[in-house]
């Protein structure tokens, strides 16, 4: 391996491709055995016949936290309690529920904890001001700093 | 004097905040559930001992009852048995087991083997019942007053510490309410 990678000064190059490519396989891979899931209204790869709720099912399950992983979204948590919940998203796709009435049945259930973006209330004002609270008292630190420093000599 | 104290207050929020943050007898896992003080969802499930029978919780509407989530393939589980057990054996309020996304011969085994602390064992193998009660792992233990609300949720292998402390007051206080 080292001896060929001398003697074609090209290997390092083939040898990235080949890296990304597998890296490529594999997660194909693992994104088709977490897909392969069946029930009523599925193909045979475990997706939606219909591509418009699989669109909205994907987004749905990527908005879901994965309450025993809880880092984790129910779209990629192979865990089973997250086989179940989205199940039961895939299910009230097909009777056709909104997506506001699937996000409050898991609400309901498991409390705002269960979105990874919280909806805006005075309970959540503070998370979402917050970034903003963050930007304007570094802004005001900022223009006090260089209004301080303009103000001083400049020394040689 | 701002110069001083502005860091120092800075310092001790932070202390505060680790002291909350880092606090090792918290459990970060446990989680509220919204379920507190709603109406505890309904379920008619087929009894684990007698697939014949029907388990619901309807008909133990008017008294207060626990629930307990468990499963065999639930390590805690095991652990609590005994707890569970000995609570029973009081008699203070029915027990009734949902077992949860198992094998039914495998549970059925289980409470021959170890003992039935349950007064009906209900059989959630598609883990339905348990969506609607808002489980995310086992053992989890409910609370239901006589009014059918859920008053408190367990989320740890019970303990007959946690029964005294956590459980019976509540009891209580459900049983004098009503």
């Amino acid at each position: 391996m080292k001896l060929w990678a001398r003697t074609w000064p090209g290997a390092p190059a083939l040898a990235l491709i080949l890296a990304a490519a597998l890296a490529l396989v594999l997660a194909a891979g693992a994104s088709s055995t977490l897909a392969a899931e069946q029930g009523p209204g599925m193909d045979a790869h475990g997706q939606l016949q219909n591509p418009v709720l699989q669109t909205r099912f994907e987004r749905i399950t990527k908005e879901l936290r994965c309450l025993v992983c809880q880092n984790e979204s129910i779209a990629d948590s192979n865990v089973d309690l997250a086989a179940d919940l989205r199940r039961q998203v895939r299910e009230m796709l097909v009777a056709g529920k909104t997506d506001e009435a699937i996000f409050k049945y898991m609400t309901d259930r498991y409390g705002e904890f269960v979105r990874f973006a919280p909806p805006l209330t005075a309970k959540t004002a503070l998370i979402w001001g917050a970034p903003f609270i963050v930007l304007l008292l570094g802004s005001f630190i900022i223009v006090r700093v260089v209004r301080q420093r303009s103000r001083m000599p400049i020394e040689e | 004097m701002w110069k001083f104290l502005l860091p120092f207050a800075a310092f001790v929020a932070l202390v505060v905040l680790f002291a909350v943050g880092l606090n090792p007898n918290r459990d970060i896992h446990a989680l509220p559930s919204p379920l507190i003080g709603k109406p505890a969802p309904e379920f008619a499930l087929k009894d684990v001992l007698d697939p014949a029978r029907t388990v619901s919780n309807a008909s133990y509407r008017g008294q207060v009852y626990v629930l307990n989530v468990w499963a065999t393939w639930c390590v805690p589980c095991r652990q609590e048995q005994e707890a569970l057990l000995a609570i029973s054996r009081r008699h203070v309020v029915p027990i009734i087991g949902l077992n949860y996304r198992d094998d039914h011969d495998k549970a059925k085994l289980w409470l021959e083997q170890l003992g039935n602390p349950y007064t009906a064992v209900a059989f959630d193998g598609d883990g339905r019942t348990a969506i609607d009660w808002g489980v995310y792992g086992a053992p989890e233990t409910y609370l239901v007053d006589t009014h059918g609300r859920v008053i408190f949720k367990f989320i740890s292998p019970m303990t007959e510490e946690v029964w005294e402390k956590e459980f019976l007051p509540r009891i209580t206080a459900a049983r004098s309410g009503a």
